[in-house]
């Protein structure tokens, strides 16, 4: 029971920490807070079920394709809603209003064009029964939840770490006017950190929709919460820690559900928010300084 | 009261006693980003303050005079737990912090059957009125007016230009923001008991996302120039929506792209209050 639990809580706690991961990825880089990366993850899950409905796509196609495509339209809502703040270097909190007010209104639009039905993916795509190692069960959309994460993050961590993009990325998220002065694109690469972002997004929100099979317009809100949380406790741009306690985070959801009361899984998510914003503002395993005001 | 009052009254009641609600959360929204910060739970305060307000007239059957002020305590408290750590820190810690709490929240309100469950609490007596909305919105417009004049209002606003400065200046920055904080979840939490008081209906969803965002779009379409700004801009989204009922389902489509206009391209709000002080 308790082993079926912990693996539960480690799958749904690794959708955390993909989601967590294009976000911090975000403000780490381009130094925003930007909330529309709730809408790329109900746009992610849409594509799919589009893909697998309409044109009876396979997921293992759906997924990439659905990526790509969120990812394009993060690039777009990027250019619309914050290259023009880039530039004249407006404050924080800026970014973050700007994207708030139109991640509303890209969800109430899409709430009235589809209506807040829950919508589900087609029962082919999900696969067969569940497997049964030993005493634990686990089904193919779980099982596709921790393989396509660890693909993606692995990718993620060595474009960072290896190629002479995230060299790049690295020394724009130090500092970005000296990156440029060294001859960095930076407008372009916060296009390309827009992509992926919102390919990891897109792809997470397809996940998601896959483990529980509940698609609808506001379900990336949902997940914001969680997002948030994952990025305090992890330390607001430290990737490495937002792996750690997004599935931490999941583990703890999945054992409150378990052994209190699901409907405590929230205020006992923000109650460790506001526990580690009192302790340790600057995230678990912070070594990055805090940016005071 | 003069008969002809009587009949508007009678006929626009709802928009009337909106129109004051929605001013003093404009007002809540308006304080805390006079002193730079953005907080997104303002619609979980007025939740609190409306769910602990009808929880002690319907059943503790308090009168109104004690629950009005013992409204505010619940949001008092949460904005000192989450005020405390993240006002220290950059703005986007008390917005991200702030950001989930309607929704926490609301999860609970659906949980706990003491306060109604997922049918929220009905037959709540309808105990405020003109005088209780409008006295309060008058008092806090008249005491923002007034704060604004002084040495304090200096003090936001400077730390509102530039933080580093001021607080070289000497100005204690963080007690003003926590300060600005509180006083914001006052405001909401009134706003929360009144509306509460005036509707004898209130249910889990309706402080969450949705709401934070719509508080802030008043703010911003105003202005924050002045306490007046943010009420007036609250008052035009109010009636905005009233005028043009056909288009109720994109009335939030609307809400957004106002903050999103308004950041972008009228960081002073539409109306013509000056930001800044003329130099002396």
């Amino acid at each position: 029971m308790l082993a079926q639990q912990l693996t539960n809580g480690v799958l749904l706690g690794s959708t955390y920490a993909l989601f967590a991961l294009g976000f911090t990825l975000m403000f780490g880089v381009l130094r925003v807070v930007n909330l529309t990366y709730g809408f790329y993850f109900t746009a992610g899950a849409f594509v799919a079920l589009l893909l697998t409905r309409s044109y009876s796509l396979p997921i293992w196609a759906a997924l990439p394709a659905a990526a790509v495509t969120v990812g394009a339209i993060a690039v777009v809502l990027d250019w619309l809603l914050l290259a023009r703040l880039r530039r004249i270097n407006a404050p924080e909190l800026s970014s973050l209003m700007v994207t708030l007010g139109a991640v509303l209104a890209l969800y109430a639009a899409m709430t009235a064009w589809l209506g807040p039905d829950i919508r589900r993916l087609p029962a082919e795509v999900l696969g067969g029964e569940a497997m049964i190692f030993g005493p634990l069960r686990i089904t193919q959309a779980q099982i596709l939840v921790l393989i396509a994460t660890a693909a993606m993050v692995t990718a993620l961590l060595a474009l960072m770490r290896l190629t002479p993009i995230g060299l790049a990325l690295r020394a724009m998220a130090e500092n970005p006017d000296a990156a440029g002065l060294m001859g960095i694109d930076t407008g372009r690469l916060a296009a390309l950190v827009s992509f992926i972002c919102g390919a990891l997004a897109g792809a997470g929100g397809v996940l998601i929709g896959l483990n529980f099979n509940a698609i609808q317009p506001y379900m990336g809100e949902a997940m914001m919460l969680r997002g948030f949380v994952v990025i305090i406790i992890g330390g607001l741009g430290d990737i490495r820690g937002a792996l750690i306690a997004g599935v931490l985070l999941g583990i703890i959801e999945v054992l409150t559900a378990g052994y209190i009361s699901s409907g405590l899984k929230e205020a006992v998510a923000f109650a460790i928010l506001v526990a580690v914003l009192w302790t340790r503002p600057s995230g678990l395993f912070g070594r990055t300084q805090t940016r005071r005001a | 009261m003069p008969v002809w009052l009587d009949d508007f009254l009678w006929t626009y009641q709802n928009v009337v006693y909106a129109l004051g609600v929605n001013g003093l959360l404009a007002l809540s929204m308006y304080v805390v980003l006079s002193v730079g910060q953005l907080s997104l739970g303002q619609a979980a305060f007025m939740g609190l303050g409306a769910y602990s307000s009808a929880l002690l007239t319907v059943k503790l059957h308090l009168p109104f005079a004690i629950v009005l002020p013992a409204s505010t305590i619940a949001p008092l408290l949460f904005a000192l737990a989450i005020g405390t750590p993240t006002l220290r820190l950059s703005g986007v810690y008390l917005a991200i912090a702030t950001i989930g709490l309607g929704e926490v929240l609301r999860a609970l309100y659906i949980n706990i059957d003491f306060v109604g469950g997922a049918l929220g609490i009905s037959g709540i007596p309808e105990r405020a009125g003109l005088v209780s909305i409008y006295g309060l919105l008058i008092l806090a417009l008249l005491g923002f007016w007034l704060v604004g004049r002084s040495a304090i209002g200096r003090a936001m606003e400077a730390m509102r230009e530039d933080d580093v400065a001021a607080a070289t200046m000497g100005v204690n920055v963080a007690r003003y923001r926590l300060g600005a904080l509180l006083t914001s979840a006052v405001l909401a939490g009134l706003a929360g008991a009144l509306s509460a008081h005036i509707s004898s209906f209130i249910g889990p969803n309706e402080y969450g996302f949705e709401p934070a965002v719509t508080i802030l779009s008043y703010a911003l379409l105003g202005g924050i120039g002045s306490p007046f700004a943010p009420v007036i801009g609250a008052w035009i989204l109010t009636l905005l929506p009233e005028m043009l009922r056909g288009f109720a389902d994109l009335r939030l489509v609307f809400n957004g792209v106002i903050i999103v206009l308004a950041v972008l391209y009228l960081p002073n709000g539409i109306l013509p209050w000056a930001m800044r002080r003329r130099a002396a």
